[in-house]
C-alpha cells in the first residue's frame, strides 16, 4: 500500500510538559485507523501536530517522504491535502452551508465557482445535509454541523482525512448520523486517522487501532487483537472500563 | 450679527414684538426662523465630519488592530520580527497618546502646530477631519483588537486547516466576524463624534455647536438656543442608533431559511420556505 504519511520520533513539549514521546506510525492509502486512549494521553495534540496546528517539538512528520517540518512543504498546500475535523466544528458563523463548502475551493484551489458549487452540493448529499445549503450554521444541530464540516473537508479532495474527537461534543442522539457519515466513508475507501471515545467505531469500523496512554503509543495492531486480545496490561486496564458493563 | 438687529420684529405674532418681550417658545420659533438655514448647515457639516471621520477612524482602526493582532510566524527572521515589534511600539504609542488626551487640545495643537512650525495652514475641513479621525482611529485601534481577539480560535484553525493563508483567514473568516461584533461599538463612535465635534469650535468649524454659539452670542438667549441645539443633536444621535440597529439585524440575516428540496437540486429551480422557528415539513 501506498505510504502517505509517516510519523517519526514525534516529540512536543508544552514548557516542561512532555505530551508526546517519541511517536512512531505510518499511514498508508485506504487505512482506517482509530486512536483511543484516555483524556490527556495526547491523543489530540497529535493529530494537531500532523496538521500543523501545534508546531512538533521534534522528531519528523513525512508527506509522501517529505518531511513537512523541515519547511520544503507548503504548509497550506499540504493542508488542502490532509483535511482535519474538528470537535467543535469551526464551521464559518458568517458564511451558508453551502459557503463553507465552496470557500476554500474558490479561494485555496482556484477552482470556478460553478465546479466549488457542484462538488459542494455533491458532498453534502453524501452527508445528508444537501437540503440545507442556505442556512447558517447557528441554525444547525451539533449533528448537523459535523456533517457539514465533514462535507466542508471533503470537498478539498483532501488523501487523509484527520478525526479529532468529532462525536464528543453531541448530544448522544445526534452520535449515531455523524459515524453513519464516518461509516460510509471508510467503506468508501476514504483514508482515515480518527480519534475517538467510540469503542464500537474503533472495533467495527478501523483496520487499524492504536493505544495511546502518557504520550507514547502504548499498543498498536488490528482491532481484534486490541479488544480481544490486548498485550499490555494498561491497555487491558483501559479496555475493561468499556467491556465491564 | 449685530446686537441692534436683535430688535427684530417677530410679525408672524401679529404685534411687534422684541426679543425680551418674547416667552420661550416664541423665542424658540424666533431663533428657528431667522437661524434656521444657519442650524441645518451646521448640522450637515457636524453629521459629514461624524460619518466621514467614523469611517476613515473604522480603516485606521482595522488597520492598526490587524497590526497588533499579528503574531510573527515562526519561520520569520530577525528582521521581520524587529520591524514588526517597531510598528507595534508606534501603533501602542499612537492609541496612548490620542485616547489619553483631550481632543480639543488635539485639534489645538495639531492646527495650530502645523502652521506654527511648518508653515501649513490646514484648510477647516481637512483639520477637522484629520483630528477626528485620528482620534477616532485610536479609539477603534482597541475595538478592533477586541474585536478580533472575541472571535472563536475554533474559526481561525477551521480555516487554517482547509489551507487558508493567514490573510485569506482574516479577510475571508475572522475580520468579518470581528466586524460584526464591533458593531454596537461603532455606532457608539458615531454618536460620541456627533457630539464631540463640537470641540472642533476652538479651530474655527462651522459646525452645529459653533453656530449655537453665534446664536446665543447675538441673541443673548441662551437657554431657548441650548434647547433648540440640543434638540438637533438627540434627533441626529437617535435617527443614526436606529439606523445602525437596522444595519446590524440586517447582517445577522433572516432567522428563516430556505430549503433546498431534492427536486430543486437536481433541477436547480426554486426554492420552499422553511420556517426554523417554527419547525416546518419539507
Amino acid at each position: 500500500m501506498e505510504e502517505i504519511l509517516k510519523i517519526e520520533h514525534l516529540v512536543k513539549t508544552f514548557g516542561t510538559n512532555e505530551v508526546l514521546k517519541d511517536i512512531d506510525f505510518t499511514v498508508s492509502k485506504g487505512n482506517v485507523i482509530s486512536i483511543i486512549g484516555a483524556s490527556g494521553s495526547g491523543k489530540s495534540t497529535l493529530l494537531r501536530c500532523i496538521n500543523m496546528l501545534e508546531e512538533a517539538t521534534g522528531g519528523k512528520i513525512l508527506y509522501h517522504g517529505k518531511d513537512i517540518l523541515s519547511g520544503e512543504v507548503d504548509e497550506d498546500k499540504y493542508r488542502t491535502k490532509v483535511g482535519m475535523v474538528f470537535q467543535s466544528f469551526n464551521l464559518f458563523n458568517n458564511y451558508s452551508v453551502l459557503d463553507n463548502c465552496i470557500l476554500g475551493q474558490t479561494h485555496v484551489l482556484k477552482r470556478n465557482k460553478e465546479e466549488a458549487k457542484a462538488k459542494a452540493i455533491e458532498y453534502l448529499s453524501k452527508v445528508g445535509m444537501a437540503q440545507y445549503i442556505k442556512a447558517k450554521p447557528r441554525q444547525l444541530s451539533g449533528g448537523q454541523k459535523q456533517r457539514v464540516a465533514i462535507a466542508r473537508a471533503l470537498a478539498m479532495d483532501p488523501e487523509v482525512l484527520l478525526f479529532d474527537e468529532p462525536t464528543s461534543a453531541l448530544d448522544p442522539e445526534m452520535v449515531g448520523e455523524v459515524l453513519d457519515v464516518m461509516k460510509d466513508l471508510a467503506e468508501g475507501g476514504m483514508t482515515m486517522l480518527v480519534v475517538t471515545h467510540e469503542m464500537a467505531f474503533a472495533r467495527d469500523v478501523s483496520n487499524r487501532v492504536i493505544y495511546m496512554a502518557d504520550g507514547r503509543i502504548e499498543e498498536e495492531g488490528s482491532p481484534k487483537d486490541i479488544f480481544y486480545n490486548p498485550q499490555s496490561p494498561r491497555t487491558k486496564e483501559f479496555l475493561s472500563r468499556f467491556t465491564a458493563n | 450679527m449685530k446686537l441692534s438687529q436683535s430688535s427684530l420684529l417677530l410679525s408672524d405674532f401679529g404685534g411687534e414684538m422684541t426679543i425680551a418681550e418674547m416667552n420661550f417658545f416664541q423665542r424658540m420659533i424666533y431663533i428657528l426662523q431667522q437661524y434656521g438655514g444657519s442650524l441645518v448647515k451646521g448640522a450637515a457639516t457636524t453629521m459629514a465630519i461624524a460619518i466621514i471621520c467614523t469611517l476613515l477612524g473604522c480603516v485606521i482602526g482595522f488597520a492598526v488592530g490587524l497590526v497588533q493582532t499579528t503574531e510573527p510566524h515562526k519561520k520569520d527572521g530577525l528582521l521581520k520580527r524587529g520591524i514588526l515589534r517597531v510598528v507595534k511600539f508606534i501603533l501602542t504609542a499612537y492609541v496612548e497618546v490620542f485616547r489619553g488626551t483631550p481632543m480639543m487640545l488635539q485639534a489645538a495643537f495639531i492646527y495650530y502646530g502645523m502652521s506654527q512650525l511648518f508653515g501649513i495652514n490646514l484648510g477647516m475641513w481637512s483639520a477637522a477631519i484629520i483630528i477626528v479621525s485620528v482620534n477616532t482611529g485610536a479609539y477603534m485601534a482597541e475595538t478592533v483588537r477586541g474585536g478580533i481577539l472575541s472571535v472563536d480560535p475554533g474559526q481561525r484553525e477551521g480555516a487554517r486547516a482547509i489551507g487558508m493563508s493567514h490573510f485569506q483567514t482574516m479577510l475571508l473568516v475572522i475580520l468579518p466576524q470581528a466586524l460584526r461584533n464591533i458593531m454596537p461599538q461603532i455606532g457608539n463612535n458615531l454618536i460620541i463624534n456627533i457630539k464631540d465635534t463640537c470641540v472642533l469650535s476652538i479651530i474655527g468649524t462651522v459646525e452645529l455647536f459653533f453656530t449655537f454659539k453665534s446664536i446665543s452670542g447675538a441673541l443673548y438667549t441662551y437657554f431657548e438656543a441650548a434647547t433648540v441645539t440640543m434638540i438637533i443633536y438627540f434627533v441626529l444621535t437617535f435617527a443614526c442608533s436606529r439606523i445602525l440597529r437596522y444595519v446590524e439585524s440586517r447582517m445577522d440575516g433572516p432567522s428563516n431559511f430556505d430549503l433546498a428540496t431534492t427536486d430543486t437540486l437536481a433541477f436547480t429551480s426554486g426554492l420552499t420556505k422553511y420556517n426554523a422557528k417554527k419547525g416546518g415539513t419539507f
